[in-house]
């Protein structure tokens, strides 16, 4: 069996400060462009990898306060898809509990937020969650979609 | 590591418009609560957010446009927005905003709906 290699690899490690989650956004964006996505599903991409870190900033408790992420170019020759991995070393979390948020009960609610998760899997193609005690990893990928290739 | 969100009101007969540039996260949020507030405090039931200068948005920013679409839900007003990114867009939908207020495309179709 042959070990598969990711055309390009990208970390960054972020600290659990203000506003951090943009510097994840704009390497994602640059990732994105060079897997070849038309400009929407780029920003698709940015604002999945935004959530993915105010999910961690917010509710991990990571005790080193950062954020590990890995941007992984997959393709066969060319560029055909991208992979994020948003890790913290936090308390973990129990996906199955995550209460999926509904306009209709939030809108009356005092809690409105909660809404990365669900925003996460809207906006990429595939997401898997990964959590214990050593923390969560968030993996989503996005493929490059249709059309022709941006240059 | 941003600037801060830049608004703009335009007060007109019967509406107002929020213009915004910069990123809604929560400070941006809050920006925006209190000039929509402040708009119901001086009687403006029907308020319009134009977000042409804003690229990118988090789910804490639209939490706060949340909590205003809640407060224009108890005094019978009407909020709207316009010249959305496609991705907030579809985050808007995403999340069932569309449900209790209307998106529109440009500025002229919001105001068309919105004008009393």
């Amino acid at each position: 069996m042959t070990e598969r290699v990711p055309m390009r690899e990208v970390t960054l490690v972020l600290p659990m400060a203000p506003d951090m989650e943009l510097v994840a956004s704009q390497a994602a964006s640059a990732l994105a462009h060079f897997v070849g996505m038309p400009a929407d599903r780029v920003d698709e991409v940015r604002m999945a990898v935004v959530e993915a870190c105010i999910n961690a900033f917010e509710h991990s408790h990571a005790p080193d306060r950062r954020v590990d992420i890995t941007f992984l170019v997959w393709g066969d020759g060319e560029p055909e898809r991208l992979e994020v991995h948003v890790h913290d070393a936090g308390v973990g979390f129990s996906p199955a509990d995550v209460e999926d948020p509904r306009i209709e009960n939030k809108i009356r609610d005092s809690r409105k937020r909660g809404w990365g998760l669900k925003i996460i899997q809207g906006l990429m193609d595939e997401v898997r969650i990964q959590s214990g005690t050593r923390g969560t990893t968030v993996i989503m990928s996005k493929r490059r979609g249709g059309g022709i290739r941006e240059s | 590591m941003t600037e801060g969100l830049k608004l703009r009101v335009d007060r007109r007969d019967g509406l107002a418009v929020i213009y915004t540039e910069g990123y809604i996260n929560n400070q941006g949020g809050e920006e925006i609560a209190r000039a929509a507030y402040s708009l119901l405090d001086e009687g403006y039931r029907r308020l319009l957010l134009n977000l042409t200068g804003t690229k990118i948005i988090n789910s804490i920013g639209i939490s706060i446009l949340i909590e205003i679409i809640e407060k224009m839900l108890e005094i019978d007003g009407r909020l709207a927005f316009c010249e959305l990114t496609p991705t907030i867009e579809k985050t808007f939908h995403i999340m069932g905003l569309a449900q209790y207020a209307s998106i529109h495309p440009d500025e002229s179709a919001a105001l068309a709906l919105l004008r009393p």
